[in-house]
């Protein structure tokens, strides 16, 4: 777990997210300008910190209704605001961009937030990026491999022979500047089912699994393929740490969560995916078996602690701004993070 | 109540035929719904390559965005070898996983033999019912035999047709009553 910068003796780590996502607020009907959205998403990681969360990180989506498609850029400005929470990105979609560009770009932020840095890889879950980069989605699964092959070797290796489908090959070449540390975590983004997981398992690659809605049961599912699969190709799972990520809310009551939430990630749903989110669905998942964290400070608490005794995971992140949610209320959310949720959550799940 | 009709195919003229009557009746029976029917026949789709709805453009699009906002749904579809056409099951792979949650879709079949008759059970209700649409159980099925010359000749028919939008909108405003008020007792 070192070589992941992870200490289980601190218990769970616990992180906030964005996707960069740019919506008008359901209930005014306005949308802040970009600029306004970009300097929040800094400020909330300022806040973050300050509150004692672990971790922050940022998305690129290349789209109607996003902000941060230059994520690494936004999260240069992050690394330079803060002192000690850890950044990454959420994720970086590897599939349509040059691994040793990337590289360059997340270790120079490494270097700016001096050692602070994480690469999570996605493949991407909306795909307008790919006609956009002038990338075909047909080549979606092997562009992904290969890249991301390539982007694990720069990071094992300074210097790089290879060779490949989707890029000139490297001969001796040097990857540079290097993390403070030589080498920085990079994890695998899994969504869906198992087949993603078991792949980042059989590449003994840490695993990021999105976990938006519905029962946890159905998540151990791909976290089981991950650890089986890991260990059929000789990895130990118990050095390889696992983070979900999914939608996360808290108010004082259970209830005025659920109230002030809906309508925001309702609406992120229509604008993104052209359908909203269920009522039925979103009110099943204010029971503790159901993996998204939405309601009091206790029961998110129950539900993390219900999510990491299922799971045994090293990291949860959450996110908390989809669909537009004012800045007050992230704020007012990170409040009952640092006062509430934190405390409990650290002190039932740090190992001795 | 936005009601679209979907003519399923690109050959032959009975079953638009049979959809004109069809969304003739709605017109004059519910006068406030907001009709529009899509013919296949008149539109240049293009097969589905797995991205989001949203994202296709042109006539593509604009099927696939009429489709996703209708509350209720009259598929109007012919049989051929024993199956529905590839440019209908060509609109159910152009559209989301849930497609049609919240949707009323009741279904209008014309064929050349009656041999054809459960074919729609068998191959167009599960396609249905797995992207969750709430299915008017009872569905219209026209032979040759009761078309002439791009005119409906059968009296019975007609009455079927007048009966299945009936309960397409019965279904459709029963449903939608039910699910508000439902809907209103979460408190959120």
């Amino acid at each position: 777990m070192e070589k992941y910068r992870i200490d289980q003796s601190k218990g769970l780590e616990f992180g906030l997210y964005t996707l960069g996502d740019h919506i008008p607020n359901p209930l005014t009907g306005e949308r802040i300008s970009a600029e306004q959205r970009i300097h929040e998403i800094i400020d909330l990681a300022k806040l973050a910190e300050q509150a004692g969360i672990d971790f922050f990180s940022v998305g690129e989506s290349h789209q109607e209704y996003f902000a941060t498609q230059a994520h690494s850029v936004v999260l240069a400005a992050i690394a330079q605001a803060t002192n000690k929470i850890k950044i990454a990105s959420s994720s970086t979609i590897i599939s349509t961009s040059d691994p040793v560009r990337v590289y360059e770009d997340f270790a120079t932020i490494d270097l700016i937030s001096k050692g602070r840095t994480e690469i999570i890889a996605g493949r991407a879950s909306r795909i307008g990026l790919f006609d956009l980069l002038g990338y075909n989605v047909r080549d979606y699964e092997e562009l992904f491999e290969e890249k991301f092959e390539l982007l694990l070797k720069i990071n094992e290796q300074e210097v790089v022979n290879w060779s490949g489908q989707f890029r000139a090959p490297l001969n001796n070449a040097r990857v540079i500047p290097r993390p403070q540390n030589g080498s920085m975590p990079i994890w695998r983004a899994v969504g869906g089912p198992p087949a993603s997981a078991i792949k980042a398992g059989l590449a003994g690659v840490p695993m990021f699994l999105a976990t938006l809605g519905g029962p946890a049961t159905s998540f151990k599912l791909s976290i089981d393929a991950y650890r089986e699969s890991a260990k059929r190709s000789g990895f130990d799972p118990s050095e390889l740490p696992i983070s979900t990520a999914g939608f996360f809310y808290a108010a004082e009551t259970t209830q005025q969560a659920q109230r002030e939430v809906y309508p925001h990630v309702n609406q992120g749903m229509q604008l993104i995916n052209g359908r909203g989110y269920p009522k039925q669905h979103f009110a099943q998942s204010a029971d503790t078996r159901d993996v998204m964290n939405v309601g009091s400070p206790q029961q998110i608490i129950e539900k993390i602690l219900y999510q990491h005794e299922l799971f045994g995971h090293q990291r949860y992140i959450a996110q908390m701004d989809f669909g537009g949610v004012p800045f007050e209320k992230l704020a007012k959310n990170i409040e009952l993070i640092g006062t509430e949720i934190l405390p409990a959550i650290k002190k039932y799940t740090a190992k001795k | 109540m936005k009601i679209v009709g979907i003519s399923g195919s690109i050959v032959g003229s009975k079953t638009r035929t049979a959809m004109n009557y069809t969304l003739k009746s709605v017109n004059e029976k519910y006068p406030a719904a907001e009709v529009t029917l899509i013919d296949l026949a008149e539109y240049d789709v293009q097969f589905s390559d797995g991205r989001s709805y949203l994202e296709y453009e042109g006539d593509t699009g604009f099927v696939t965005k009429t489709i996703m906002e209708a509350d209720a749904i009259i598929i109007g579809t012919p049989i051929f070898q024993a199956s529905i056409p590839a440019t209908l099951k060509n609109i159910f792979d152009l559209l989301p996983v849930n497609a049609f949650r919240d949707k009323v879709v009741s279904m209008l079949v014309t064929a050349g033999t009656p041999k054809h008759y459960l074919i729609v059970e068998q191959q167009l209700k599960p396609i249905l019912a797995y992207m969750k649409a709430q299915i008017v159980q009872t569905y219209v099925f026209i032979e040759e035999k009761d078309f002439h010359r791009k005119e409906i000749v059968n009296d019975d028919v007609f009455f079927r047709i007048e009966r299945l939008v009936e309960d397409s909108i019965l279904l459709t405003e029963t449903y939608t009553k039910i699910r508000k008020e439902k809907e209103a007792k979460y408190d959120f």
